[in-house]
């Protein structure tokens, strides 16, 4: 039998995101998905779902759950959470993720605040139990498409996990989190398309300004304050140009001269010339940036950023398979089997 | 989204004539997408080099590419750069470029659309009359007078931005753009029709209203095969009925008793 989670408290922003819905941008459909895939498969690997199933994305507040019906194990990365876990004897403790939990029938999970990455996923055993739109159950809030009919989070929403897969199996796996991940260092960037529609001092100050993200930041884009970006005066190579396809990335300059990173739910088209877009490698380091906090860019080629796919993709492998057994308090059952069976710890699943 | 239409067509006849596409300039865009763009401005002959170029890519099946996007004067390429690189691609796409057959992926439709031009369902219609020194009849025999060519799909999922609007009502944007403009809403600027798919904030001038869903995410009504009615490639003629008529086909539709008309629109080759 599955559980349900039932929403007590949807926390800020709580909507079920997977890898995506590519395939529709040709007819004005962005892909949607997860803003950190790293987060994502983490917290995926830690609950026990597949690599592409969905997760409930929170942002800066997370939801209040309480499970229904059967156990259900969920799993956090992505950030750390203040959040407690209220059993049905009363008992409660602390909860900061990255590590799976399995809560039973009336057991309550409240995340609270989330830091220091603005984004995390509570995955859950199975992955959420959905219907996919087009492909995929991420949400689009723009076009209601996908999710729980298209919108964030609700109280009262009840969502369906897949069954424990052992429920012999109580062992809780963790994560470290990762050194790094929420580091200073400059987002990577390939110059252009559209780089010949500014000046070289603007540029010049693109590459070698800090950047702060103004409150206008959200699943759609990061609005960046700094210094004036100025345009080409020469006719038709100014801000405005003749609509063209966007992607994910994209830092797009409108006449104001203050750039705009595009996220997972974009238009798929613009008016706007693009200076630059980040590289695949860096994009879940944009999911995890909020309003506040500033960001420099770096331009590298396109197959220095290739090599860094790919050292991405090992690094990400890497950190699933240093999942290992949590050894704390909070299962006593997983601590006794953990002590009994050594090297449980298989990341695989 | 479909084969291409000219994937039969491995010969000269029914290619684009030669010279007739220019070449394109390739741009980077991040390490997974590039494009090609054929000109910068809004052009037909540009426009028709794009889809024919889409169509056969789709057709060449080429390895690594996850999808592709036309837009009305560039091809948007995204990729895997873990499967392939931008320097494969553009190889590919030069070798394709001498052989390409007139026609969009897939098989570009003609649609006819009803639209109610009268009332608040054209509130912008008086206000554009006024502008091009027309009689707002006349404005509405312009409009449904010619074939709107499907450039892109863009602004919202579904919204299609076609083309080209007759000098006289050739207009700017509204000054005051509205905070929601309604679904259905057919509405003009830049020498552009836009057709709003859901109610959403708009600048642009609403000269009338159609009771065709241009979005479903499990088929568009009328379009079983795919989430939108209209895609790139396709045409759409107005065709202009009274107040009374919109509302039966309102509800019509919505019972599911009627869905919009389409025949094969001939291959478009540049002028």
């Amino acid at each position: 039998m599955s559980g349900v989670l039932r929403v007590l408290d949807p926390g800020l922003v709580t909507t079920v995101q997977d890898r995506g819905r590519p395939g529709y941008q040709r007819v004005g459909i962005p892909p949607a998905g997860a803003l950190d895939t790293e987060a994502l498969a983490l917290a995926n690997a830690l609950a026990g779902a597949p690599a592409d199933a969905a997760a409930l994305e929170c942002r800066f507040l997370g939801p209040t759950l309480e499970a229904e019906g059967a156990a259900v194990r969920v799993a956090l990365a992505g950030a750390t959470a203040r959040g407690t876990v209220t059993r049905t004897d009363g008992t409660s403790a602390p909860f900061e993720g990255w590590r799976s939990l399995i809560l039973a029938p009336g057991d309550r999970l409240g995340l609270g605040a989330l830091g220091p990455s603005a984004t995390a996923y509570l995955a859950v055993s199975g992955g959420l139990a959905l219907a996919p739109v087009m492909g995929s159950r991420s949400t689009l809030m723009r076009a209601r498409l996908g999710g729980i009919d298209g919108r964030a989070l609700r109280v009262g929403d009840r969502l369906a996990a897949g069954a424990l897969p052992d429920p012999a199996d109580r062992a809780e796996r963790g994560l470290e989190p990762p050194r790094g991940w929420l580091s200073d260092a400059p987002i990577r960037v390939v110059l252009g398309p559209q780089d010949d529609h500014f000046t070289p001092e603007a540029v010049a100050a693109f590459l070698g300004s800090v950047w702060r993200i103004s409150g206008k930041a959200d699943r759609m884009g990061l609005r960046l304050e700094g210094p004036t970006l100025q345009h080409h005066t020469a006719p038709g190579r100014g801000a405005d140009i003749v609509s063209d396809g966007i992607v994910t990335g994209a830092v797009q300059v409108p006449g104001s001269g203050q750039p705009i990173l595009l996220l997972a739910d974009r238009q798929t088209s613009g008016g706007y010339a693009k200076i630059a877009a980040a590289i695949s490698a860096d994009l879940p380091r944009l999911g995890r940036l909020g309003p506040g906090r500033t960001l420099r860019f770096e331009a590298v080629d396109t197959g220095t950023a290739a090599a860094l796919a790919a050292e991405a993709r090992a690094h990400l492998q890497a950190l699933i398979g240093a999942i290992a057994p949590v050894r704390d308090g909070l299962d006593l059952d997983a601590l006794y089997r953990e002590n009994l069976i050594s090297g449980i710890a298989d990341p695989g699943d | 989204m479909g084969g291409g239409n000219g994937t039969g067509s491995t010969g000269t006849e029914g290619a684009i004539r030669h010279g007739a596409v220019p070449t394109p300039r390739f741009l980077p865009f991040g390490d997974a997408a590039l494009i090609v763009e054929f000109g910068r401005e809004k052009d037909r002959a540009l426009s028709a080099a794009v889809l024919a170029l889409d169509a056969a890519v789709a057709a060449a099946k080429l390895p690594g590419i996850t999808e592709t996007a036309p837009s009305f004067r560039s091809l948007l390429v995204q990729f895997d750069p873990l499967a392939t690189e931008a320097a494969s691609i553009e190889a590919a796409i030069l070798d394709l470029l001498p052989r390409l057959a007139p026609g969009a992926a897939g098989q570009p439709r003609l649609w006819t659309l009803p639209a109610c031009y009268e009332g608040p369902l054209a509130p912008d219609l008086a206000s554009v009359a006024e502008r091009a020194g027309l009689t707002p009849a006349a404005v509405v025999d312009r409009h449904a007078a010619i074939e709107h060519h499907v450039y892109m799909i863009g602004f919202l999922p579904g919204a299609p931005y076609m083309g080209d609007l007759p000098g006289e009502i050739d207009l700017p944007r509204r000054r005051d753009p509205r905070t929601a403009v309604p679904a259905g809403s057919v509405a003009i600027a830049v020498g552009l029709t836009v057709i709003y798919p859901f109610e959403s904030p708009g600048g642009w001038h609403l000269i009338g209203r159609t009771p065709a869903a241009l979005f479903g995410a499990h088929g568009a009504p009328g379009r079983p095969d795919a989430p939108v009615l209209l895609t790139p490639g396709d045409a759409v003629r107005f065709e202009p009925v009274g107040g009374a008529a919109y509302a039966a086909i309102e509800q019509a539709a919505a019972a599911g008793d009627w869905v919009p008309e389409w025949r094969p629109r001939l291959p478009q080759a540049p002028q």
